[in-house]
């Protein structure tokens, strides 16, 4: 038994690589949402276009959704874009929260990048936003038929995000009652 | 100068060096004017992280989002809020995160008995290696006459006169 004493530093060093190695694969600024399994905070919005409707809290249920949090001086909104507009190709409905924007701009995004939006609301001054503790754009929220939170994408939705996480998570609420 | 007047000269001199603390970030359109609730403001804004830089708290960050959580807080506190209640209105949408000092529970218990912890093993682990090296105890007695010359006698008479 003494003689395999020896391992304990051995062993030591494994669990700190251990941790090291595990630490490395997550990412510090990405915050789990305080909102999952609960309801979405109530927010009314007023619409981008000045003839569609805007976005409140009780259009969000139903059926599962996405809630996508943009920002026309989002970069990386650009970049999600796309995606966006193959998800909705796809037939999953979107909607768009313009965070901390004016509405001109937002609208002008829109028109220029296209428009993967069922409803869109205007949060020019930021506050549903962060009752939604959105901390950076772009962030997606998968909401259920009853309007709850299920999942938070931080960042945009990649390709391989949406094929491998969002869309069998999208699939296992549809089938849900 | 009596004393009561000096009392209160130093209660005012001491108010004021409170309010001259660094304002950080904290821009002169955002605070409030009554001192106290802006002092509690203060207090409760540098032990709240910026979500965007993360390492700063929302008193010391140029982030537009930690101005609107600056803002946000004093309308909580100007609404009647206790400390602990404005805190908390921020913690419900960002989680624990925002708390620079993290809270004592389940999931810090790690972080926060740790170094206790391993000032603990430690300790055990060098008392017991000390305790090995040193045997312990009075020196032993010395020979006595019979036990000497039964020595030398075994070592072959070497040593004997």
């Amino acid at each position: 038994m003494r003689r395999l004493l020896f391992l304990i530093p051995a062993a030591a060093f494994a669990l700190v690589i251990a941790a090291f190695a595990f630490g490395l694969g997550r990412d510090p600024s990405i915050l789990p949402s305080t909102l999952i399994d609960k309801p979405l905070p109530a927010f009314d919005l007023p619409p981008l276009r000045p003839d569609a409707a805007g976005l409140k809290t009780a259009d969000l249920t139903g059926e599962p959704r996405l809630l996508n949090v943009f920002a026309s001086w989002c970069v990386a909104c650009r970049v999600e874009h796309p995606v966006l507009l193959r998800i909705k190709a796809e037939g999953v409905p979107i909607d768009g929260l313009d965070w901390k924007d004016e509405p001109a701009d937002g609208l002008r995004y829109l028109v220029d990048q296209g428009d993967p939006y069922r409803l869109t609301g205007n949060d020019r001054a930021g506050r549903a936003g962060i009752d939604l503790g959105v901390a950076a754009v772009p962030e997606t929220f998968l909401i259920d038929r009853h309007g709850r939170v299920r999942y938070k994408q931080v960042g945009p939705i990649t390709p391989d995000a949406w094929d491998r996480v969002i869309r069998p998570l999208m699939d296992r609420l549809k089938a849900e009652r | 100068m009596s004393a009561p007047v000096l009392k209160r000269a130093a209660a005012l001199l001491l108010a004021i060096l409170a309010l001259a603390g660094p304002a950080g970030a904290v821009l002169p359109g955002e605070q409030l004017k009554d001192p106290r609730l802006e002092a509690r403001a203060r207090a409760i804004g540098a032990r709240l992280r910026c979500l965007v830089c993360q390492n700063q708290s929302i008193d010391d960050s140029d982030a537009p989002l930690a101005g609107d959580l600056r803002v946000i807080l004093r309308e909580r506190l100007t609404a009647g809020d206790t400390d602990r209640q404005a805190t908390d209105y921020i913690v419900a949408r960002y989680g624990h995160f925002v708390l620079l000092d993290p809270p004592f529970e389940g999931q810090t218990l790690l972080l926060w008995l740790g170094p206790a912890l391993f000032l603990l093993v430690g300790g055990v682990w060098a008392a017991r290696l000390a305790r090995a090296r040193d045997p312990g105890g009075e020196p032993p007695p010395p020979l006595t006459a019979e036990e000497r010359e039964a020595l030398s006698r075994r070592l072959g008479g070497a040593g004997a006169p």
